[in-house]
């Protein structure tokens, strides 16, 4: 890439990297708002684990480039290209947090969850003192995976005119300008690589060793 | 003296109706050490499960205190008995000292005041606070883990000390110093005790009293020396079955 194409293009990628940071954060975040709650949840009714992580499984086989399609006529979400794209983001997010948190929470040795209820912890305690600080890892390597698939996916989005760097692979691709496809793909594959770092090394600190 | 612990036609059954205990009715007085024996499955985790109610009873009742305990608020009742488990049970997330302050950190009392207490049960369990209190469990011995299990049980000072086969995965040298340990502990504090327990040597080394349960029902309620000289069958099966590596000393003891 000739350095006059970034002079030109420089700050177009910068703005849409951040866009595309933007709409991937966004859906992260309802995504764990949504998840891990509803994870905990099963944890405490377990004859809904399987058709609850059932559709989110479903969500997740829902083809990206139609699940943008399906939200595009939708009445609040069309108004906004964002909106569809941090909908449809959401939705792919959800089933690794969701499956981790459950698994995360289900995985703990049962002796401990003996004694934290026998030793007189309220629900709430046990919770927060015991079940999430254990899991915690776990639920993090989902939002690991959810976030480094959504970076990918929302490249999509900009086919709904969401904008992300997807925006410039597609018009890269439109012009047949392989130097602007790149400028789209490389800052994406290297959000993506940032991220399953640094959300690995958090994964890392807040794994409990074992015995 | 009263009953610290008394079990009345106490029935208990699993959710596809077998009987799990059959119309147990004992009394433990306070201050005294229980050991109860059986073989797997005769339901002695089961009675020790019901005074904290971690098991629920069908039908009869089980009284703490001289209060039932569906009477007492379930937390409350929980917090002030403590509870010791083969496994240890330890929050491997905590250091020590927190493990051993959970109950008081679970009630509300300042951070100074727990620290204060759990260096001090530390002490009592035989651990140096200035070196294990901020360890994590993985970085202690079997027997340490079981040490600190038994401090966290003590911190909200219960009168009532549940012990399901505390020392069962111990090897004998470690087991030992425990049960001398916890004879020490017991005489001490006056606490009423619950141990349920596969090793009958323990019962009679740590026990005032030894109850011996089959199918859920109580097949003897004596003191270790009546217990040893039972004409009752099934005490003669147990001791017979318990001893018998003792009487063919080529073939050594199986643990």
């Amino acid at each position: 890439m000739s350095s006059s194409f970034l002079q030109q293009n420089g700050a177009t990628i910068l703005s849409l990297t951040i866009e595309h940071l933007w709409l991937t954060a966004a859906a992260m975040l309802f995504a764990t708002a949504i998840a891990v709650p509803v994870g905990v949840w099963l944890t405490r009714s377990p004859a809904w684990a399987r058709p609850i992580i059932g559709i989110a499984n479903i969500l997740q086989t829902i083809p990206s480039l139609a699940m943008f399609g399906f939200l595009l006529p939708l009445p609040w979400l069309g108004d906004r290209a964002a909106r569809i794209a941090i909908v449809a983001l959401t939705a792919y997010a959800l089933l690794p947090i969701l499956r981790n948190t459950y698994a995360g929470i289900r995985g703990i040795d049962p002796a401990v969850m003996d004694v934290a209820q026998a030793m007189g912890l309220t629900g709430t305690q046990r919770l927060f003192k015991v079940e999430l600080p254990l899991a915690a890892s776990f639920i993090l390597a989902g939002l690991r995976t959810a976030t480094v698939t959504c970076i990918g996916i929302a490249t999509i989005a900009a086919a709904v005119g969401a904008g992300g760097l997807g925006e410039l692979i597609f018009r890269g691709v439109a012009s047949v300008d392989n130097r602007l496809v790149l400028a789209g793909a490389i800052p994406a594959a290297g959000l993506a690589l940032i991220a399953d770092a640094a959300l690995g090394l958090l994964e890392r600190r807040l794994r409990v060793p074992e015995r | 003296m009263s009953a610290a612990i008394e079990f009345r036609n106490l029935f208990v059954a699993t959710q596809q109706g077998r009987l799990l205990l059959d119309g147990i009715s004992l009394a433990f007085d306070e201050g005294t050490t229980t050991a109860i024996l059986g073989r797997s499955g005769s339901g002695k985790t089961t009675l020790l499960r019901t005074v904290n109610r971690m098991v629920e009873a069908a039908s009869g009742d089980v009284l703490v205190n001289g209060r039932s305990v569906r009477d007492t608020d379930l937390i409350a009742l929980r917090r002030g008995i403590g509870y010791v488990i083969q496994e240890s049970g330890l929050f491997p997330h905590f250091t020590v000292e927190r493990n051993v302050g959970l109950v008081l950190e679970a009630e509300g009392h300042p951070r100074a005041e727990r620290i204060e207490r759990s260096h001090t049960l530390l002490k009592t369990v035989g651990l140096d606070p200035a070196s294990f209190a901020h360890r994590y469990p993985h970085q202690l011995s079997g027997g340490q883990r079981q040490r600190v299990g038994v401090a966290r049980a003590l911190a909200a000072e219960p009168n009532v000390l549940l012990m399901d086969e505390p020392f069962g995965a111990l090897d004998p040298l470690t087991r030992a110093e425990m049960q001398e340990m916890m004879r020490d502990l017991m005489t001490r504090m006056g606490k009423t005790v619950v141990l349920v327990t596969h090793d009958l040597d323990e019962a009679l080394y740590l026990a005032d009293r030894i109850v011996l349960l089959s199918s859920g029902k109580v097949i003897a309620d004596l003191a270790p020396d009546a217990f040893m000289q039972s004409t009752v069958p099934e005490v003669q099966a147990y001791l017979h079955a318990f001893h018998r590596g003792a009487d063919q000393p080529a073939h050594g003891r199986k643990e």
